[in-house]
């Protein structure tokens, strides 16, 4: 049992993290209808921006989350505009194909400047307490509250702000919005800067508990992150959350109870599976026919 | 009427799709204040017209909304110019709440002090979306998102109203009920450009009215002169 609860709190860890990454995943599914195959490697650009700020500058956690955080902002920002833009009424496997490459372009890009796996300095005081039998320490501590954070005021941004509501209204009909007087490029970009920002925290708090880190990181934590998404029911961005949760339960229990390798394969089975029985995901709900 | 009481000038307007020519230009005026027809068959260019209106496809040819040539203005900043849109289909957000699909479209208003004023005269004109407020938009019946369309332009508080098809799969009852609302929109002072196939209703209500035949303009003229002319009766007020 001890063990059990132990491995419970790693899998909370790691589920806010898969959900961090893949609110991105469903914001820009849910505006765009397209899966930007890019995010994970803008997570692992997050991570890399953690590296220049914390190991290179020396900066403190919180600067080095911002900066992170804004940085990979303005890419995700600019990746729209540049590679997504002028593809937005192009048939959809245009622009996820397009999107495979944007992802590639930054993993390489990211090699050449740092060929080499790069250690980045641990920014919180390691603590570790005692709760009862189970052990819990300050970066774990640090990761969920700042993941559920992160994700309460995403969902008052998206639920209660004109923003968020242009973001939902985008989401079921992309041509009124710009006759309702609402500038549909500038939203789409505020999502892209929000989505790819959640990414960049993740990819900090990552870099935090896993402190090495290689341009090709992103790639199996993108896919897990992806399959969150969809098994949350992609577009729905509380089913990311839940999605994000369950695929890091699912993860840490299989590599604690079986052994370690079947991690993967039971997670790919898992939206093998789903898509059988619920296409549409968790939350998801087969869009009803406009009449 | 003088040149100065154009609200909004179309002029040698044509439209392409795929080099299939759906508005071959066709010029015509709306002035302040009056309710304007444009009528056709499904086809005829109609729509082609009012979205080319909207900046929501290319177009050749001038469009002027108070003398200012719209050419290069994207769609959303027209709202804030004072054109509001009741757009073909009504285009409801389904997934928004009634009141949410009001507020969207005070989006580009500055006078936001103005606003509870305005919400309660749609409320006083539409009750229904009173009482469904807080309802998901989606859920409501065809002739409600309809009643919505209007109010969401309402909101935007345009000096036109730019309606596409507001009878559309509407109930006749339903259909009288809306156009009653158009010419009580218009008596405030809004201004209405109309494009419908129920030449009966669009003619009824219209100050003036244009024909649009395979996007040309075959035929214009006061509302009752087009519902008593031969050749409309014929095409398309069944005879």
């Amino acid at each position: 049992m001890t063990y059990f609860l132990q491995q419970f709190l790693n899998a909370l860890q790691l589920g806010s993290i898969y959900a961090l990454i893949a609110l991105g995943y469903t914001m820009v599914y849910g505006i765009l209808t397209m899966i930007n195959f890019a995010h994970g490697d803008l997570f692992m650009i997050g991570a890399f921006f953690c590296f220049i700020a914390a190991g290179l500058l020396k900066l403190p956690f919180v600067p080095t989350l911002l900066i992170s955080m804004a940085g990979v902002a303005l890419l995700g920002v600019a990746i729209e505009r540049v590679a997504y833009k002028p593809l937005r009424n192009a048939p959809r496997v245009s622009a996820i194909i397009t999107a495979l490459g944007v992802g590639l372009f930054l993993e390489n890009f990211t090699l050449v400047f740092s060929p080499y796996p790069q250690s980045v300095p641990t920014l919180i005081p390691n603590q570790t307490w005692m709760l009862g039998p189970v052990s819990i320490s300050s970066l774990q501590i640090i990761i969920v509250l700042l993941s559920i954070g992160l994700m309460i005021l995403l969902d008052l941004i998206v639920q209660k702000t004109m923003i968020g509501m242009a973001m939902r209204a985008i989401s079921w009909d992309k041509a009124i919005v710009p006759l309702m007087g609402v500038p549909l490029n500038l939203i789409i970009s505020i999502t892209f800067a929000i989505g790819t920002s959640l990414g960049a925290a993740a990819g900090v708090m990552y870099a935090q508990a896993f402190p090495v880190i290689d341009p090709y990181m992103g790639i199996m934590v993108g896919w897990k992150a992806f399959i969150s998404a969809v098994v949350g029911g992609i577009g729905n961005i509380r089913g990311a959350m839940i999605g994000g949760f369950i695929l890091g339960l699912v993860e840490i229990m299989v590599a604690a109870f079986m052994p370690s390798t079947y991690r993967d394969f039971v997670a790919f089975a898992l939206l093998l599976v789903l898509l059988i029985f619920r296409p549409h995901g968790i939350l998801g709900k087969p869009r009803p026919q406009k009449v | 009427m003088s040149a100065a009481d154009v609200l909004l000038s179309v002029q040698d307007l044509q439209v392409s799709y795929n080099n299939i020519r759906a508005v071959k230009g066709i010029s015509f005026d709306v002035h302040e204040g009056e309710i304007v027809s444009l009528i056709g068959a499904n086809g005829a260019g109609k729509s082609s017209t009012l979205r080319a209106i909207s900046g929501l496809i290319p177009y050749t040819g001038t469009i002027a909304f108070q003398g200012k040539d719209l050419h290069k203005i994207p769609a959303d900043q027209l709202v804030a110019l004072g054109i509001a849109q009741v757009p073909e289909g009504r285009g409801i957000f389904g997934n928004l709440t009634v009141y949410e699909n009001l507020k969207l479209a005070t989006w580009q208003r500055k006078d936001k002090q103005e606003l509870p004023k305005d919400y309660e005269r749609v409320f006083t004109i539409f009750p229904r979306l009173k009482e469904r407020r807080s309802q998901q938009a989606g859920t409501l019946s065809g002739g409600e998102q309809q009643m919505l369309a209007v109010g969401r332009a309402l909101m935007s508080r345009g000096r036109v109203m730019l309606l596409d098809e507001p009878s559309m799969g509407l109930a006749p009852v339903l259909v009288r009920e809306i156009f009653r609302i158009i010419l009580e929109i218009n008596k405030t002072g809004t201004t209405i450009l109309l494009v419908e196939q129920n030449a009966n209703m669009a003619l009824r209500v219209a100050n003036r009215g244009y024909v649009l035949e395979t996007g040309v303009i075959t035929l214009s003229g006061s509302g009752s002169e087009l519902l008593g002319n031969p050749r409309v009766k014929e095409a398309y007020l069944g005879g």
